[in-house]
């Protein structure tokens, strides 16, 4: 088992360093090596023309089908506006203890609050919306904790206020499902 | 969220709808399930509970207002929330007029749905705890001291039970001890006044002007000594019950005005002028035989049919014996926990005697022979020797001039510490003697 690595999906362009920063989160936070790959999907048979976005569960169902069997876990990053039909929108989605997860960047953007753009906010944003769902896809379910990384967050100002950083609680839980993947 | 895990019943016949909710509460912590229509849900909630119920309102079959109402009459209180992607205020009105929780329109904001259902889950926290305090202060108004399996007592326990509901007035007879307060308690905390107040009135304890302030209260300045004005126990148990104990001993001037507050409900303070109405509801209670003192004139006729409308009579403890091995029971019970001391025994001649009393003071005098006897025993158990009829039989128990010897040669041992030397010295035999009959008699330190 010890060749089985997480698989970042890339679906649009993302900076190399913005790429190595989540590529270092995940090792650092999960400890598995990490393997960059491209998207093959092609997210347009995934758009709402009535709501204008992308369902969020079919693009999570369509990057877990691309989960190939030496993959623990498979994420996907983009930068499309996406929703799943019961909510206006998401920022990120997964299958909780399953085998895959979707960010995107789109609603994380200070500009679409009528903000001033921040990239460096951005990108932290981004890292702390993948560890959070990453969490879920190793079995983590939100925490009350206020700055704990599995904190529910509806609103970007949610995010910004916690910690890229696990409370011991979920931390050590986590380590134990790890651990699970590891025997 | 409360530590109870909160469950969740997603109803909507469209899937991806059912896997989204799904996938936010499971996220959440919740505990949830999903029904892909009314039918399947009901089907659900034979076999279980669920706190919040989120259902769409417009489904295939059975909608979601006629699945609420079916809900309903399958005496289940979910907290339920209706989706809908077509909001309309008369169908928004018509569902909260029929009890529902909340309305929302899809699709809703992630926010909107974390608190809906954060509140959602609060308000369900907040009716388990209303319901748990209630049923705490149910259980803490479990008259404790009514105890009792004898055929008498559970009469009068179903005479309680079906008496509580109603707002008849109560006469409790029965003879002094036997716990006619504790009865007025019973039907006082199980009736609907029970979060009002109980008020005691200890009619044969006070002279009759006394009675008359103490009942109706008095104004500033009605006789010597009211300096301030006061209630009266009739006013303070608007909404409850008042409880007049006694009530043979009042006098005719008394029984004529008690008649008048009964009839009208309403009474003047004494020195005033004010009208006064107080929605109360009377338990009375006498060790006397009311219906021969108005057959000779002492208590007036029309008072006695007014508050006999029910009638509990307690037998006296003599008259249930078999109550009396629960009672010890429970009054060691009660005064070894006042004491803060462990939990003792009874010896089986201490209860086969105290099952033999006859008790003239009934409960209440069993009741403070088992404090008395816990207050002087040895920590231990209740020996016969620590009840007051103990004395009297081991007195009478000593027969035989064995028995003589054995407590006389106790007693001796007791008095020089069993120093063997001293004590046969005193009884002036040797100490192979003295040796001897202690074994004889199996005497033992501390048997005195």
């Amino acid at each position: 088992m010890k060749n089985r690595s997480i698989i970042l999906v890339s679906c649009g362009h993302f900076e190399k360093n913005v790429i190595d920063k989540i590529s270092s989160d995940l090792l650092f936070f999960f400890g598995f090596p990490l393997d960059v790959r491209e998207c093959s999907l092609d997210l347009s048979s995934f758009y709402n023309p009535t709501r204008r976005q992308y369902d969020a569960n079919l693009i999570l169902k369509a990057i877990a089908e691309l989960t190939s069997h030496d993959a623990i876990k498979t994420i996907g990053l983009m930068r499309v506006d996406i929703f799943i039909p019961i909510l206006t929108y998401i920022f990120g989605q997964s299958m909780l203890n399953g085998s895959a997860g979707i960010v995107s960047l789109y609603r994380l953007r200070n500009e679409l609050y009528g903000l001033e753009q921040d990239n460096n906010l951005l990108i932290e944003r981004f890292r702390k919306v993948i560890v959070h769902e990453m969490g879920h896809a190793f079995g983590l379910i939100h925490c009350h904790k206020p700055r704990c990384i599995m904190r529910s967050s509806t609103y970007v100002e949610d995010i910004d206020q916690k910690d890229l950083e696990f409370c011991y609680k979920c931390k050590t839980e986590l380590d134990e499902r790890i651990n699970g993947y590891r025997i | 969220m409360s530590e109870k895990k909160i469950s969740i019943l997603v109803v909507d016949d469209e899937e991806s709808v059912r896997d989204s909710l799904y996938n936010w509460f499971i996220d959440d912590g919740y505990d949830v399930e999903c029904a892909e229509n009314a039918k399947e849900a009901l089907i659900m909630l034979e076999s279980r509970d669920f706190d919040i119920i989120l259902a769409d309102i417009k489904m295939p079959g059975m909608d979601g207002m006629e699945m609420h109402q079916r809900i309903k009459t399958l005496n289940k209180e979910p907290i339920f929330i209706i989706m809908t992607a077509f909001a309309s205020v008369d169908t928004a009105v018509q569902a909260l007029k029929n009890g529902a929780y909340d309305y929302v329109t899809k699709p809703f904001d992630p926010d909107d749905l974390s608190h809906l259902v954060r509140n959602a889950a609060s308000h369900v926290a907040l009716r388990e705890e209303n319901k748990s305090l209630k049923d705490r202060i149910t259980t803490l108004e479990d008259v404790d001291d009514l105890v009792g399996e004898s055929e008498g007592m559970k009469q009068v326990l179903r005479e309680v039970e079906s008496v509580a509901q109603s707002n008849s007035s109560v006469i409790i007879t029965g003879e002094s001890g036997t716990g006619k307060e504790l009865i007025a308690r019973a039907i006082h905390s199980n009736s609907p006044r029970k979060y009002f107040p109980l008020i005691s009135v200890h009619c044969g304890a006070l002279t009759e002007s006394l009675l008359e302030s103490e009942l109706f209260g008095h104004e500033k300045g009605a006789f010597t000594g009211a300096t301030f004005n006061r209630k009266g126990r009739f006013e303070m148990a608007d909404g409850g019950t008042i409880f007049l104990d006694e009530i043979g001993t009042i006098s005719p001037k008394m029984q004529i005005e008690l008649l008048r507050v009964l009839e009208t409900r309403t009474f003047v303070r004494v020195g005033g002028n004010k009208e006064i109405t107080s929605d109360f509801r009377v338990i009375c209670a006498t060790n006397r035989d009311l219906k021969s003192m108005v057959k000779n004139g002492t208590f007036r006729e029309d008072l006695y049919y007014r508050l006999n409308v029910v009638n509990i009579t307690i037998p006296p403890l003599r008259e249930r014996v078999e109550d009396i091995p629960l009672l010890v029971n429970h009054f060691v019970r009660k005064y070894c926990k006042s004491m803060s001391r462990d939990l003792i025994t009874v010896e089986p001649a201490a209860l086969k005697h105290l099952q033999e009393f006859e008790y003239p003071g009934n409960v209440r005098e069993l009741e403070n022979m088992i404090e008395r006897a816990i207050v002087v025993g040895n920590g231990k158990e209740i020996r016969l020797k620590d009840l007051p009829m103990g004395k009297e039989v081991m007195s009478s128990a000593v027969e035989s001039l064995d028995d003589l010897e054995k407590k006389h040669i106790s007693s001796i041992l007791a008095k020089y510490n069993w120093n063997i030397s001293r004590a046969s010295k005193a009884l002036n035999v040797d100490r192979a003697t003295l040796y001897n009959k202690i074994k004889k008699y199996d005497i033992k330190k501390g048997d005195d």
